[in-house]
């Protein structure tokens, strides 16, 4: 299986505010991995940081062998990464369908853009209903599923998404996590989903990681994390 | 009923003054979410390098053509150096930038050009069949334009991708970086257009009021009440708004107080439409969840 | 990114930081003292050194720096905007300038009248306006600005405001037979005003007024969910805004001897405005530093150039802009940290 990212060393600071310590981290095509952590633990820049978003970093990032560290979000976005961002980062004033449309400006080509959205429409049938709503008035369940399908339409090598369980209901989590599944395996994007639910996303990735202020400090696959009497103790409450 | 007719009328040309630097402002605004206060000496300005241009020799339509490439250029240098170094500063910090902005163009177009009142030429033959003794060919003229740039505009937004972009820009640059899309590229995009608009417009007043570094300064506050009564986020309201202030403005003056108190009476109306419709009459209020 | 944009519910400034000392309920923390005491007996100095017309210009700033406070208190401390502060300059100015000339009221009254005339003037105004925001908000305000001229040329009010002419006023000589010029005596009386005004502000800041009004600048909907009553306060808050602006403008007519409506144009509103942000929005001691700047830039400014002196002053605008958006006060705030982050 060739590599999806690869990244070697990453620290990053907001300011004079360290907060990675230098991680490594490798996802692997089609895979769907997980970061854990507790609140304040550096998971969210993590992501940022992949995206050269809002933080200064250090170290490699590779992108399907390409390096991408020093280029700009829009770039990074252009090459294959879909990010989800905490709060869904929804353009509140515009249509469901029209934060759709932006998504396909990260696409290599336009062609296909069209079919991609039915697509996306199919794992998302709430937001076909929708679709001329302006974004605002959607739940925060369909605001979830608007920020997927807005990644998703970029026709990513890599998604990576940040607390999508974040104050939604529990059947709707399970819902949205079902259909990531499907999209991991019909759209084969590799998922890097970032989690404070870890029971939740120990059930969906393959792998994880676990991460404590700023450094990795497990990892493997989710069935060895999960029966690791640490983990059980501090984050899945057994 | 005639009288009131010619009122009407006049009221709706002066009216497509205030819709096109109207529209200019709903650009910058929908591009930066900033209201470019300097946007009318802008205007001025880029009608005085037309000026330059025809007084050299060149034909009208070369002349404008030329104009409002070089505005667009001009807008878009400006944003990029002056305004883009303040975009993470407090919003009363860059209304001072931009009230700096105002008084250097107004400044350097008397120093430049003069004070003098100087005639403008119209692309519109005073003897065309679309003139009449109610409104000149020229005004007739002018609001046929703005009203094709506000369609161009209104389409631009509305269904192409670029426009679309520029909007989502506007709206939230961070989640717009996260689709790909080059900021800073859409924030100049925007202001050049705004420019090219602004340019337009001046060019279309100059004929009538004829050209001097004062031109725009009245327009201003009215383009800006139009806009915001039809809508800051809606080309289509900026114009109607335009119109609308137009009008009001004229019929006030005529039948209600006067010259003297007639800015005073649209603008307590205006603000009185602003109250009960706090979005614009076309405007979209955002709602946000909290 | 902050903006003027109405639907957003960020502040128009960024919120100030809280002050460094703790600070006491109504007074201020016992390092100022010596530092307002120097200055006081600075400022009272200046009374025997400079000349009548510097002491005329020093009794403008004091005007203006009063002005600006009130408008600082608006827009800084309630995340209000205004563009149209210039007229309630001029309201207290024609209360002056009306009560001396028709009432024969003596000059010292008039201030505190035209506090209350511009208080209950703020106040009506705020309620209905209040329901816009942001741009609808500038745009109110706006008209306003352009309004007040065009009201005070207006015939049919001529017989008080004195038309385009305008009224002509005597500038009061010193009481109790003080041996003081008449220039001496009315900046005194203008610094002790000043003061009064600063400190009435400076605790009014403090209290729990002063909190709930920071409090509806920061985030209105939870201030109102935690009980605070908007309305009122905005409105409240325009109205101490505006009668602030209005002693501004009666002790400037006092000054100045005159009040005609072309000297309280839109363009008064607008340097208001760039005198609190150059001053540091939402401070007490920009007000003083932002009356200075334009007060004294505008002729240095055609010092540098007789052909293009506001472009001048333009580019000087931008430049201080870049330099320190938040103010002179904004600027020495962050040398200050910087001292203590250096030990």
């Amino acid at each position: 299986m060739s590599s999806i990212l690869e990244v070697r060393g990453l620290r990053a600071a907001y300011g004079a505010t360290r907060v990675l310590q230098g991680i490594d981290l490798d996802i692997a095509d089609g895979e769907i991995v997980a970061l854990l952590g507790a609140n304040g633990a550096g998971k969210t820049t993590t992501l940022r940081a992949l995206c050269q978003a809002m933080v200064s970093t250090e170290g490699s990032i590779t992108l399907v062998g390409q390096r991408i560290d020093g280029r700009s979000t829009e770039q990074i976005a252009k090459l294959g990464v879909g990010h989800v961002p905490d709060g869904r980062g929804t353009f509140l004033g515009l249509t469901a369908e029209e934060n759709l449309r932006l998504g396909a400006y990260a696409r290599p080509s336009r062609a296909g853009a069209e079919a991609d959205m039915e697509r996306i429409y199919g794992y998302f049938p709430r937001l076909k209903e929708r679709r001329a709503q302006q974004a605002g008035t959607l739940s925060g369940g369909e605001q979830q599923m608007l920020a997927i399908g807005r990644a998703l339409m970029g026709k990513p090598k890599l998604l990576l998404l940040d607390e999508p369980s974040f104050g939604l209901a529990p059947l709707i989590v399970k819902d949205i996590f079902a259909i990531m599944r499907r999209i991991n395996q019909e759209e084969r994007v590799s998922i890097l989903l970032v989690e404070q639910n870890a029971k939740l996303a120990l059930d969906l990735a393959d792998r994880a990681y676990l991460l404590e202020t700023g450094r990795i400090v497990l990892s493997g696959p989710s069935n060895d994390i999960r029966r690791d009497d640490a983990v059980r103790r501090a984050y899945l409450g057994e | 009923m005639n009288a009131f007719l010619h009122q009407l009328l006049a009221g709706l040309a002066s009216g497509g003054i205030y819709a096109s630097v109207a529209l200019a402002l709903v650009m910058i605004y929908q591009a930066t979410h900033h209201i470019n206060f300097a946007q009318g000496e802008m205007a001025m300005f880029s009608t005085f390098i037309a000026w330059m241009l025809i007084q050299a020799g060149l034909p009208y339509w070369l002349a404008f053509i030329a104009t409002v490439v070089l505005s667009f250029v001009l807008a878009a240098v400006v944003e990029f150096t002056v305004i883009r170094p303040m975009h993470d500063k407090p919003a009363l910090s860059v209304v001072v930038v931009f009230i700096g902005l105002l008084v250097i163009f107004h400044s350097l177009a008397g120093w430049l050009f003069g004070y003098t009142i100087k005639q403008f030429p119209s692309p519109f033959p005073s003897d065309a069949w679309y003139g009449s003794a109610m409104m000149s060919a020229h005004e007739v003229g002018a609001i046929v334009v703005t009203l094709v740039v506000v369609v161009a505009l209104f389409s631009f937004f509305r269904f192409t991708p670029l426009g679309l972009a520029m909007r989502a820009a506007a709206q939230n640059a961070a989640s717009s970086r996260l689709v790909g899309i080059n900021v800073g590229r859409m924030l100049m995009l925007g202001w050049g257009l705004a420019g090219a608009i602004g340019a337009v417009a001046g060019m279309m007043v100059a004929p009538v009021v004829f050209l001097d570094p004062h031109m725009m300064t009245g327009v201003l506050l009215y383009a800006f009440a139009g806009a915001l009564i039809g809508g800051i986020d809606s080309p289509i309201g900026a114009v109607l708004g335009g119109f609308l202030v137009g009008v009001l403005e004229n019929l006030i003056g005529t039948y209600v107080v006067g010259t003297e108190l007639k800015l005073s009476v649209a603008l307590v109306l205006i603000v009185g439409v602003l109250i009960v419709r706090p979005a614009g009459l076309l405007g979209r209020t955002v709602v946000t969840r909290v | 990114m902050n903006s003027l944009d109405a639907t957003s519910r960020a502040p128009i400034v960024a919120a100030a930081p809280s002050t460094p000392k703790p600070v006491r309920r109504g007074g201020f923390a016992p390092g100022w003292i010596g530092t307002l005491a120097v200055l006081a007996l600075l400022a009272i100095g200046l009374a025997f050194v400079a000349k009548g017309f510097q002491l005329f210009q020093a009794t403008m700033v004091l005007s203006y720096a009063i002005a600006l406070l009130g408008l600082n208190i608006l827009t800084g401390y309630n995340g209000q905007i205004s563009l149209g502060h210039g007229a309630f300059y001029a309201i207290g100015a024609y209360t002056t300038a009306i009560l001396m000339e028709h009432a024969g009221t003596p000059y010292w009254a008039t201030v505190p009248a035209a506090a209350v005339v511009c208080l209950v003037v703020g106040y009506a105004f705020g309620r209905p306006a209040l329901k816009l925001e942001g741009l609808y908000l500038a745009l109110a305000t706006f008209a306003l600005g352009v309004a007040m001229p065009q009201l005070l040329k207006y015939k049919h009010l001529e017989a008080w405001t004195g038309g385009v002419q305008g009224i002509v006023l005597m500038k009061p000589d010193a009481p109790f037979g003080l041996p003081l010029t008449p220039d001496q005596w009315l900046y005194l009386f203008a610094l002790f005003v000043t003061v009064v005004m600063f400190v009435i502000a400076h605790n009014l800041l403090q209290s729990g007024t002063g909190r709930a009004m920071r409090a509806i600048r920061d985030h209105a909907m939870a201030a109102e969910a935690m009980g605070v009553d908007n309305s009122h306060y905005k409105s409240m808050t325009f109205g101490v805004s505006a009668a602030y602006t209005g002693v501004g403008g009666a002790l400037s007519a006092i000054a100045v001897q005159f009040v005609a409506p072309d000297s309280f144009t839109l363009f008064l509103s607008i340097s208001l405005l760039v005198g609190i942000v150059i001053g540091g929005v939402g401070t007490l001691w920009g007000a003083i530093f932002g009356a200075i700047f334009i007060m004294f830039v505008p002729s240095l400014a055609e010092k540098v150039s007789k052909a293009a002196p506001w472009a001048i002053y333009g580019v000087v605008l931008i430049a201080i802009m870049f330099a320190m958006p938040g103010g002179v006060v904004g600027l020495l705030r962050k040398i200050q940290a910087r001292f203590k982050a250096h030990g």
